[in-house]
């Protein structure tokens, strides 16, 4: 039995999704044992780490601050160790452009994209490019923050003349911003358990009930999105989902049990999205229901995820 | 007995504290399918988690409609608690009728007659708040898919109502002297003729949320007679009527409707007294009260007979009308320091309504801003305010916010706005920037 701080909500904008999250993770570490300590993580976390001195904390947090290596930080300082990645993995896998030059640096597939920072915008006359970047990527494109969860802030552009509103309304969110080509095709998510030698929890198809895309609604209302093992997949090609989303993982150096989020293109073809190096732990979440489908339920991913638990240096 | 075989708790021998519950995301589905189809209906969405975010104490909200309870006194308040403990203790404790307290009641007869409504006091029920008025009032007449006509943009509160009860709301479009009663007119003949007359109009017409506007005297008269012509019903919202610092009151639809019964009238205690004790009311003709007080014991059986006790006893040995003069001061304070707020800080491409009372203004941005992206540059730095499309059915609005000055001091209303002013500018040339050609 350990002392568990949950770490949960704090100031991002999926705060609450980070309570959802917070509360299944405190009901298994109690039907697992431990001592559980939930803990806001507001301007007082520090204080309340150094009063409660925790063995362990686990990071329920999603988005910034919590998932960009900060929280991570402050925790490698007070010598706390911390379930997910540790501090670079994480900034890497939180910035979508960082994590995109790395997948490709390991030959793990990407779409083909641009990032921009609000200064080529702003200072460098960069909408210029914009009719170019649309003749070489071609329609639809997909425009999303580059340091954001949750898909907030994504938009898919259809028209030749929406992408300079879809970038603007993706700056809301980030002063990044990343321009890709949408490969149609359906949404896969793998979760990997970062032991020694990585192992991939089964395939988790998300099919969003009446929305564009996987996107925030049809994340977090239950019967909006059908979360589901595909049963028509072969053999080889989940096996090599799992060998993609493991080289994605280690690519970023992550540990824990992080979600690699790809999708599966009509000629066969997976293209990763990202790595979430915090996955949401919420009732509707894509891991929870890949522990559901592998037969090892929750708690164990859990108690996965607290073993291990580690700090940096 | 192992502790495993205790817990039934594969994985671990460690015993499970008794209030630990059982059910973990896999069993979340169980609940799926047992979901009404009127749950159902609600969604969860990235608009409403940003909006649980606006509540945190380092945010300054212009996002709320919150009133100013510390203005109440606490002279008064304590007066009134001690006589209640002395000498309605045991009923002021106890179930009530459904339809409210019959003092309260008559009480609410002058309070109307101060707005000029002449009210029976049989024709009054007493709700827990405005809102369930409004809950009642859709409750009882839409069916789901039934037309409803409401301004454009309307109460943000009213919108998950008409959307759980299946409305198919018609809005329509606003300006300075309220609802546009001539496109109301186009609107409903539209509907008529498409065999799906609309059930009800409902109307904030006075300073009217979130718009701030409120409809004129000539439009107040042409809605009353289209609706005596065209029988059509019409669910006046006045929670705002006495919050007024300028101007003489205009007559109520209620009133104007001269007991036809055309009008159904909401109001309510939380902005004259204090939101916090959930009072309100509903006057309607017999038969829809009739109705209403059926819908309501299904719901509550009565409102808090210990607050309807409290505002009684507080309408008895006090003038309310000393208590909201006192608060129309600190609004028209508040309201001013807003407008030149967002006079010296907003961008000239940006408008907003000038209220004369109520609690908001209403701003509209260039059409190329979407308020509930901003929304999220302005909780970065602190600043929330409600995006407009929270107060419309059919995704209208996104350029629009809706900004509150009766909850947030004078010196927070002027950072705030500064605040404000800089990420909309911030987007206004961004927005430039990315199209070179057309600025």
């Amino acid at each position: 039995m350990s002392r568990v701080a949950v770490l949960k909500g704090g100031s991002s904008l999926e705060r609450e999704v980070s309570l959802r999250s917070g509360t299944n993770v405190e009901m298994a570490l109690a039907r697992l044992g431990h001592h559980v300590i939930p803990v806001d993580a507001d301007q007082y976390l520090v204080r309340v780490l150094r009063d409660e001195r925790p063995d362990v904390a686990f990071i329920a947090l999603h988005g910034r601050g919590g998932e960009d290596g900060t929280v991570q930080e402050i925790l490698e300082i007070l010598r706390i160790p911390y379930t997910g990645s540790g501090v670079l993995a994480s900034e890497r896998a939180m910035d979508k452009v960082v994590s995109k030059a790395l997948f490709r640096k390991a030959n793990v597939p990407v779409p083909d994209g641009y990032a921009f920072g609000k200064e080529a915008f702003s200072k460098m006359g960069a909408a210029d490019t914009l009719p170019e970047i649309q003749k070489r990527l071609g329609l639809p494109l997909c425009v999303k923050p580059a340091r954001q969860g949750s898909a907030l802030g994504i938009s898919m552009v259809r028209e030749p003349g929406d992408l300079g509103g879809a970038i603007l309304n993706a700056m809301a969110y980030d002063d990044r911003v990343l321009v890709e080509r949408l490969i149609p095709g359906r949404e896969l998510a793998v979760s990997v358990v970062m032991t020694d030698e990585p192992w991939a929890l089964p395939v988790i198809e998300a099919v969003p009930l009446g929305h564009d895309f996987y996107d925030f609604e049809a994340r977090y209302t239950p019967g909006e999105c059908e979360l589901r093992a595909p049963g028509d997949l072969d053999d080889a090609v989940v096996q090599e989902a799992a060998a993609i989303s493991i080289a994605a993982a280690r690519a970023l150096e992550c540990r824990g049990i992080p979600r690699v989020d790809l999708i599966l293109d009509a000629e066969g073809h997976f293209w990763v999205l990202e790595v979430n190096t915090i996955p949401g732990m919420t009732d509707t979440s894509l891991l929870p229901k890949a522990a559901e489908v592998a037969g090892i339920g929750f708690d164990r991913v859990v108690a996965d995820m607290l073993d291990l638990a580690a700090l940096d240096v | 007995m192992s502790t495993n075989d205790l817990t039934n708790n594969p994985g671990t021998g460690t015993p499970l504290p008794p209030q630990t519950r059982l059910v973990g995301p896999a069993d979340a589905a169980r609940y799926d399918s047992r979901f009404s189809a009127l749950a159902s209906g609600t969604m969860s969405s990235a608009m409403r988690d940003l909006m649980a975010i606006t509540e945190r104490a380092d945010i300054i909200s212009l996002a709320g409609g919150l009133p100013d309870t510390e203005a109440f006194p606490r002279e008064i308040y304590d007066d009134i608690a001690a006589d209640l403990g002395r000498d309605y203790l045991a009923s002021a404790l106890q179930y009530g009728p459904t339809d409210g307290m019959l003092e309260l009641r008559e009480h609410v007869v002058n309070i109307m007659a101060e707005e000029g409504a002449r009210a029976r006091v049989e024709d009054i029920m007493i709700t827990s708040g405005g809102q369930q008025a409004i809950d009642l009032s859709i409750r009882t007449f839409v069916d789901r898919g039934d037309t409803v006509l409401a301004e454009g943009p309307t109460y943000p509160g009213a919108v998950p109502c008409f959307t759980a009860y299946g409305a198919d709301v018609t809005h329509i479009p606003l300006d300075d002297d309220g609802m546009r009663i001539d496109l109301m007119e186009e609107a409903h003949a539209r509907l008529v003729a498409d065999g799906r007359p609309p059930k009800i109009l409902y109307t904030i017409p006075n300073f009217q949320n979130p718009a701030g506007v409120t409809m004129s005297l000539e439009r107040r008269q042409r809605l009353i007679e289209f609706a005596h012509a065209n029988g059509l019903l019409i669910i006046e919202d006045n929670p705002y009527g006495q919050i007024r610092f300028e101007g003489d009151p205009l007559p109520t639809l209620y009133e104007l409707d001269d007991g036809a019964g055309w009008v159904v009238y909401l109001s309510t205690f939380s902005k004259i007294l204090a939101p916090g004790i959930r009072v309100g009311w509903v006057v309607a003709p017999p038969a829809v009260l009739r109705k209403m007080n059926l819908g309501k014991q299904a719901a509550d059986l009565c409102s808090s007979t210990f607050t309807q006790r409290f505002v009684t006893e507080y309408l008895k040995r006090n003038d309310y009308r000393d208590h909201v003069s006192r608060l129309n001061g600190i609004y028209r304070g508040r309201r001013d320091t807003m407008l030149q707020a967002l006079e010296a800080r907003f961008p000239s491409t940006a408008t907003w309504t000038r209220p004369r009372g109520g609690l908001f203004v209403w701003a509209t941005l260039p059409d190329y801003i979407d308020t509930k992206h901003l929304q999220a540059r302005a909780l970065e730095r602190h600043v929330a305010f409600v995006p407009g499309e929270a107060a419309f059915l059919d995704g209208r609005g996104r350029s629009s916010m809706r900004l509150n000055f009766s909850g947030v001091s004078e010196s927070l209303i002027t950072e705030g706005i500064g605040r404000l002013g800089e990420v909309v500018s911030e987007f206004c040339s961004l927005h430039d920037a990315l199209n070179p050609g057309r600025s």
